[in-house]
């Protein structure tokens, strides 16, 4: 998220003051109007989700027969329908979470590994053929999964691997190193071509180059990376639905989406598990943004 | 190692076995690349490129092939049949609304969505609290797609109109509060597709707002101040001065939503499962091939979203090019 120093609006008239483009079209509206306007838009966009997260602490039978907007005059707090999402006997949503962590960090882990390899082969190295690969990958960024699935589900089958986390790990991993190479092949582009030759000077191979001078320089991109393919692995639904069908290897996204088309008045639970499922997001995405932001704008046609 | 781990122990071991097995093979290659000292590129680049190229080759390219292949193939995948798959796309009924849907959302997520995150952009441009007034329209971005749709499946509930039963859902709460009667809102077509269509603008306002954003921020003081010294209204520097200079930015955000929103699945998936003519391509692919087992049309159908894709994805590429230049 790109913060600016607060600064408190202008009169229009105040001679000499620089002001931005959109602060003066903003005036049209004078402050007031716009201000208003912002509040409105800004809650209709909190409104829904705000309106779930209180319902998930009410109880079943309050969510069921009234509004939530109700609470207000009739406040009733309960942590049942939590607990009732992580009941081991039926919703069970801790081994779902514990499956979205073990498919999400090696779906990570393993593309970031085998694109800085490529990424310092297409910045630093001469070959035959780069400029082509170097197309022919950043072309593949397009491809959409659906494309990809069925013909993957057999060859997982005939493999035997079917139904394994392998079939979420290498699909993922898969379908993330056109963007990844893209990403840090940009990064390490810029890394200053003195640096690197002051190291071959020093006698450093490019193992010894890639590990002293460009590994710490890489952490951003790395990190904007990361950031981003943790958090479409851990929502995505559509890759797991189609590999990761039985209970034992699925993560939260399909337990979620099972429970909205099985038990799709069961608010109490609904509104729970929601919860549960967007708190790694919403933790990463507040923790992190300007990292989540970049990674999120260089990812934005992958899938 | 490669069976189905179904105790805790065991997940946490083989995720741990995976990466250290990814590790390794990187290990092995930084280990050979070592050994090749003086001016042998080539064979060095090569090996570094290995483990990627193998994975492309399997994970990407043979299955997209393979799809174009079997989509001039039958349900069962045996049976030649030309192009029959996709003049079913074109021509059955069930497809066509499928095909209709698709271009309701394509047309109006992007617009609307761009829209709304543009103007909220201008509204709290150097507001005291911008960040934070940021931070609200963006979190929907960060949240899964079925996560949304739950809470907007919740805003669109529905309870029958007789006797004491309350409304849950705010929406129709707010239509009976109008004096109206409640409404099946994700049931009746075609109502419910543009039910779904906003929540896809829901999410995706965050990310044109945030691009548009930076990208005001990025018009250079001089320009605006040249303009204000012009005398030139509000309206006028939004319209001359404003817009023309983040017009490739809003370019970008057109149509990298749009990619977006042809691919959805998700949102159909979990809100109405496709049902009440509310299915679009992506979701349709799905449906063909798991649920209905009719493979031949599933791989037609995921070829024409690829289609559908590559003319936006290009203009995309060449706008990103003509703005980074």
């Amino acid at each position: 998220m790109t913060t600016s120093t607060p600064v408190v609006i202008e009169s229009p008239d105040v001679p000499g003051k620089k002001v931005s483009a959109a602060t003066a079209a903003k005036r049209k509206l004078t402050s007031p109007w716009a201000s208003l306007a912002a509040i409105v838009i800004a809650v209709l966009w909190t409104l829904p989700t705000f309106g779930l997260l209180v319902s998930s602490f009410r109880p079943e039978r309050a969510i069921k027969t009234t509004g939530w907007w109700t609470f207000f005059s009739d406040p009733k707090v309960t942590f049942e329908n939590y607990e009732a999402v992580f009941d081991p006997d039926s919703i069970n949503l801790a081994d779902f979470f514990l499956n979205s962590i073990v498919i999400a960090l090696p779906a990570v882990i393993i593309p970031l590994c085998l694109a800085s390899l490529a990424a310092y082969a297409f910045a630093w190295m001469r070959f035959p053929g780069k400029n082509f690969l170097f197309i022919v990958i950043f072309a593949l960024q397009i491809v959409p999964l659906q494309v990809t699935l069925i013909p993957l589900l057999t060859l997982y089958v005939d493999m035997g691997i079917a139904n394994t986390f392998w079939t979420l790990w290498l699909s993922h991993s898969a379908f993330a190193l056109p963007l990844a190479i893209y990403i840090l092949h940009n990064f390490i582009k810029e890394v200053p071509a003195s640096l690197i030759e002051a190291a071959r000077m020093d006698g450093a191979g490019h193992v010894a180059i890639f590990f002293r001078v460009l590994l710490p320089l890489l952490t951003p991109a790395l990190a904007a990376f990361g950031i981003f393919q943790f958090l479409w692995v851990w929502n995505d639904l559509l890759v797991s639905l189609t590999f990761a069908g039985s209970p034992e290897i699925s993560p939260i996204t399909v337990q979620l989406s099972n429970l909205s088309g099985t038990r799709g008045t069961a608010w109490h639970l609904l509104s729970a598990g929601a919860f549960v499922s967007i708190l790694v997001p919403v933790t990463v995405f507040l923790l992190l943004q300007r990292y989540f932001v970049r990674g999120l704008l260089a990812g934005s046609v992958k899938g | 190692m490669f069976t189905t781990a179904s105790t805790a122990s065991d997940k946490l071991l083989q995720m741990f076995a995976a990466i250290l097995l990814f590790a390794a093979v990187v290990g092995v290659i930084l280990f050979i690349a070592g050994r090749f000292t003086g001016k042998r590129d080539p064979l060095v680049a090569y090996l570094y490129l290995t483990p990627v190229i193998i994975m492309l080759s399997v994970g990407l390219l043979y299955p997209g092939l393979r799809t174009i292949y079997e989509s001039f193939f039958d349900a069962a995948g045996n049976t030649f049949i030309g192009i029959d798959n996709y003049t079913t796309i074109i021509g059955d009924a069930e497809q066509r609304t499928v095909l209709r849907n698709t271009a309701f959302w394509v047309l109006l997520t992007p617009f609307l969505a761009t829209g709304v995150g543009l103007l909220y952009a201008i509204l709290v441009d150097k507001a005291r609290v911008e960040s934070f007034a940021k931070a609200l329209i963006f979190l929907p971005m960060s949240i899964s797609f079925v996560a949304a749709s739950v809470i907007w499946k919740f805003m669109y509930e529905y309870r029958p109109d007789q006797g004491n039963v309350k409304q849950i859902g705010l929406i129709n709460q707010i239509i009976v509060w109008l004096g109206g009667k409640p409404v099946q809102l994700l049931i009746e077509s075609p109502l419910n597709t543009f039910l779904l269509i906003l929540v896809m603008i829901w999410i995706q306002a965050g990310f044109a707002m945030t691009v548009l954003s930076a990208a005001i921020k990025a018009i250079p003081d001089d320009i605006v101040e040249a303009a204000r010294l012009d005398g030139v209204t509000p309206w006028g520097m939004f319209r001359f001065v404003t817009l023309p200079a983040i017009r490739p930015a809003v370019v970008v955000v057109l149509t990298t939503i749009a990619i977006g929103t042809l691919k959805v699945f998700d949102i159909v998936q979990t809100m109405t499962g496709g049902r009440f003519d509310t299915s679009v391509i992506a979701n349709e692919f799905y449906s063909q091939s798991f649920r209905s087992a009719n493979q031949g049309l599933g791989a037609a159908l995921a070829v024409v979203l690829f289609i559908l894709v590559i003319p936006i994805v290009v203009y995309n590429i060449r706008q990103l090019r003509r703005s980074e230049a």
